[in-house]
């Protein structure tokens, strides 16, 4: 029995430690965030709100971007947090109609392009954008005297002929984010002829962006040159190489209409009881000083234009000027039938 | 000790109050589990408007989910049978035989069932996929343009890692039991003339029914519900419940029809453990058990060393070679591949892991997570075992009462719930103090205790139910109170048990099952949650990190494996 009492002990002990991180004063004020699974910042940006405004801040990781939606839906009449930031436009339309985000209109939205503020009413304020863009493997190209592809047509020309993986729309975001930009390059009655042309080019077909990036992918050893990612990922693969690389291996393809941007946005979330500490975070993540730390943290950018970017992203990241355009709305109101049709199509 | 007051010489064990033993395991399963379950489920009935339910009535009965269930039927039935044939005779192996290494074997065992599914992955594709090992030296060798194995994105490969993950289940379950089977009953078969395989046909294997039958049910619940294994490895044309139940929640946020699609899958759940009870009921007997000094054998002779040299072989190559490959990626760099007079050999990638270029706020150092895993893995040892010995205890019975008959279906329910269905009703039903739990760190090891639960009562149960009565009803002639019963008599019998069932609620906890499913504090992240962060960036030291990480994750749980078979419970452990 002395056994289990202690073991009992050292399990209280280690709970406690691990879950310990409350602040024994009540003085100083809590404000909490909910966000998904890939946000990251760094301390050094926290602290400088924390200390600004002597408040806590305290984030909440709810799963990925749909997941986190629904979390935030599930949960409005008894909000978790302050402030939530992680929907993006193709998930903008469910949070806005469940009617979670009260509105703000920031100051700070004044430095913003308005073509990045999707929501006229102000609930929803856009924080970053990422482009989802065809990706290849620059050396292999090279070695077999081959153009890179440039174009939506390229990819069902028989000289492409199995060498792209993409991932299923169904279950991944960059997935469904490639569909959407093939049916603003093709429209919707022309889409599912460029993918069964795709099909008939022996396109490989993936449930997610690991498996297609880090399995699939010939950068990483796979077997297909061509893969969906992001706009970002040649400049990470500089930033994040084993050894110093002069180059960065891969690219993305940013021909008009091809990519299709993701933005993510912020908002306050109704019921909350720290109004005036959320409307301050809100208009901090929209500030050059947040702003700037965005892309080496969470592998996005910045919408505001005062931001400055990091070298390297100077040097190696290619944004698109033309987007795939397909609108919030168009998305919630069409996405299980574009879904379910590309699904009876091509993998049926 | 209290006095007993029903120390009655006839069969103690069923008198001893029922309702006693399960106020504890119905009270956590009613405020973790059938609340929150019931909560979200009527949260989403309720979202349906009017007509909309004939609707719903529709889509369950479309040729897509039919097809669906249909599959998830079919692929779990044949992972179960393929796992049992790959277990059985490494459960002969472990059960009837000593040998040197045997204990750094069974752990190794255990290490597939804790690790991530996307790396997991990584691994099957690295020796089996397209530009795997075994594809890239067959092309070389045979002078193929093309790859001869296709294995990812086929049935084979869900079935695969379907086995790859859950043989451990029957080495475990399967292995203890027949390490504790009487030898005499095999001997004497063997005196009166019957050969090897008909002393395995008409004695062992009889008798070993009810462990085989747990492990079984186990196996398939674990299969019916899969997820990950079936998303990454099957591909995009196949799907289980489980996959489209996360679907239709997440992408299109068609609750009622994943309520429903939730509540077929608890229903099938409950109507195949009704099933199992049934049957282990006539199949259980009390049987002598016998100290593994005289179940257990060196292997004398050289027959059988070749026969378990072949068996351990077998196992070794199925379960280690996905996982020496993982460790392989881990110090081997990704860009040296296919490049010439790149390095062979890089430790960056675990040096990279205690740095934190960004300052990020996130960052945590590998030892941090570890320590974070391994708590809420010992948290949920306790309380898993805290409830299901009282449970087993009570299934043990040789009379169950009519409460015990119904709750034993129940008990394993948890493990054949959706995941993101039990995620949200969390989320929806655990909102106010005093049980505001949301966001409390404390529902990890719950939610893990959920899936640990049913395991520790299903690894107990035969053990427990195959004590002779007589045994108990001398000790309680001889004045033993039941409490002094179970320490005495049932603990000595079942302690190898235990330590199966603690190990599992172990390697349940550590494998983070269905957690994704919770609100996670970034601060305090576990091993498979740092892992996935790398995971999703791109980068090569991303990826070689995530690597490193999972090598660490399997080299720290076969330390906890091993660690755990040393660990006794005390001097009554063996006898």
């Amino acid at each position: 029995m002395k056994k289990l009492s202690f073991l009992v002990l050292v399990l209280v002990v280690l709970f406690t430690g691990a879950c310990g991180s409350k602040p024994i004063t009540d003085e100083v004020r809590i404000l909490t965030v909910m966000t998904h699974d890939s946000f990251a910042v760094s301390e050094s940006v926290v602290t400088s709100f924390e200390e600004k405004y002597g408040v806590q801040v305290q984030f909440l990781e709810i799963g990925d971007t749909g997941t986190a939606v629904n979390k935030a839906v599930l949960s409005k009449d008894n909000p978790l947090a302050d402030v939530f930031y992680g929907v993006d436009n193709t998930f903008l339309s469910r949070a806005l109609e469940e009617d979670i985000f009260e509105s703000y209109k920031s100051p700070a939205l004044d430095d913003i392009d308005p073509k990045f503020q999707l929501d006229s009413k102000h609930r929803a304020l856009p924080v970053d954008f990422g482009d989802v863009c065809l990706n290849y493997q620059k050396a292999y190209f090279e070695e077999n005297d081959l153009a890179p592809p440039d174009s939506f047509e390229d990819l069902v020309d028989p000289l492409y002929r199995d060498l792209l993986t993409v991932e299923n729309p169904a279950t991944s975001s960059p997935g469904l984010a490639f569909l959407l930009a093939t049916i603003g390059y093709y429209g919707e009655d022309g889409y599912l002829d460029f993918w069964q042309a795709l099909v008939e080019n022996q396109v490989n077909i993936v449930n997610d962006w690991e498996t297609a990036y880090y399995a699939e992918f010939s950068q990483a050893g796979g077997p297909d040159p061509i893969v969906v990612s992001y706009g970002s990922s040649p400049p990470f693969e500089v930033l994040f190489a084993e050894e110093p690389l002069e180059d960065a291996p891969t690219a993305a393809v940013t021909s008009p209409g091809t990519c299709f941007r993701q933005i993510e946005f912020v908002g306050i979330l109704k019921g909350t009881q720290n109004r005036d500490l959320a409307e301050k975070w809100v208009s901090f993540m929209l500030s050059p000083e947040f702003q700037e730390d965005i892309p080496l943290n969470m592998y996005v950018f910045p919408v505001n234009s005062k931001a400055v970017l990091n070298e390297t992203f100077q040097k190696y990241l290619e944004i698109p000027e033309i987007t795939a355009d397909v609108s919030p709305s168009a998305i919630a109101a069409n996405r299980e039938k574009w879904i379910n049709a590309w699904t009876e199509t091509i993998l049926r | 000790m209290k006095p007993s007051t029903n120390r009655s010489p006839h069969i103690p064990l069923s008198k001893s109050p029922s309702l006693l033993l399960w106020f504890l395991p119905l009270a956590f399963l009613g405020i973790f589990y059938f609340y929150p379950l019931g909560s979200i489920l009527k949260l989403s009935f309720s979202r349906t408007e009017g007509e909309i339910l004939t609707g719903l009535w529709d889509s369950v009965t479309s040729p897509t989910v039919r097809n669906v269930l249909g599959f998830t039927f079919r692929q779990a039935l044949f992972s179960t049978i393929l796992t049992l044939l790959v277990g059985l005779p490494g459960a002969y192996i472990f059960g009837r035989h000593r040998f040197k290494g045997k204990k750094i074997l069974r752990a190794l065992t255990g290490v597939p069932f804790v690790m991530p599914t996307l790396v997991v992955a990584a691994g099957f594709y690295a020796l089996l996929g397209p530009t795997g090992w075994i594809n890239l030296g067959l092309m070389k060798s045979l002078r193929l343009d093309t790859p001869p194995v296709q294995f990812v994105n086929t049935f084979a490969a869900i079935l695969t890692a379907h086995v790859f993950y859950n043989t451990t289940i029957v080495l475990r379950i399967v292995g203890d039991f027949w390490s504790r089977l009487d030898p005499q009953l095999e001997g004497a078969a063997r005196v009166l003339g019957a050969n090897r395989w008909q002393t395995l046909k008409e004695i062992s294997f009889p008798l070993l029914l009810p462990a085989v039958a747990a492990a079984a049910l186990l196996v398939f619940i674990f299969d019916f519900t899969s997820f990950g294994v079936v998303l990454i490895l099957g591909g995009p044309q196949f799907a289980t419940l489980e996959v489209e139940i996360y679907y239709q929640t997440i992408s299109l946020f068609n609750l009622p029809l994943a309520a429903t699609l939730s509540v077929l899958q608890v229903c099938f759940t409950l109507v195949l453990t009704v099933v199992y009870t049934r049957i282990s009921a006539s199949l259980n007997r009390p049987i002598s058990l016998s100290s593994r000094e005289r179940t257990q054998h060196p292997l004398h002779n050289r027959r059988s060393r070749i026969m378990a040299g072949f068996i351990i072989l077998l196992l070794l190559i199925f379960l280690i070679s996905p996982l020496a490959a993982l460790a392989g990626r881990s110090i081997t760099p990704l860009a040296g591949k296919g490049t010439e007079g790149g390095p062979l050999f890089t430790l960056a990638y675990f040096r990279a892991l205690s740095q934190n270029p960004r300052e990020s706020l996130f960052y945590v150092p590998p030892t941090t997570a570890l320590g974070v895993s391994l708590g809420y893995g010992l948290i949920t040892v306790f309380l898993a075992l805290t409830l299901g010995v009282p449970a087993a205890w009570a299934l043990a019975k040789k009379n169950l009462t009519l409460l015990d008959r119904v709750l034993d279906p129940v008990l394993m329910l948890p493990l054949g719930t959706s995941a993101v269905t039990l995620g949200l009703g969390f989320l929806v039903a655990l909102d106010q103090p005093p049980l505001d739990l949301r966001a409390s760190p404390l529902l990890v090891p719950i939610a893990h205790t959920l899936v640990a639960f049913p395991f520790v009562v299903r690894s107990l149960t035969p053990a427990l139910s195959s004590i002779q009565p007589n045994l108990r009803q001398a000790a309680a002639v001889l004045g033993a109170s039941p409490g002094q019963v179970f320490r005495y008599i049932d603990l000595p019998l079942i302690g190898r048990a235990l330590l199966v069932a603690a190990s599992f609620a172990f390697m349940i906890s550590i494998g983070e099952f269905g957690a994704s499913a919770l609100i996670v504090r970034p601060e305090y992240p576990t091993v498979p949650i740092v892992i996935f962060r790398l995971l999703s960036r791109p980068g090569a030291l991303n990826y070689g990190q995530a690597m490193a990480l999972s090598t660490i994750l399997m080299v720290v749980t076969l330390g906890g494996m091993l660690l755990m078979e040393h660990f006794r419970l005390g001097e009554v452990g063996e006898f």
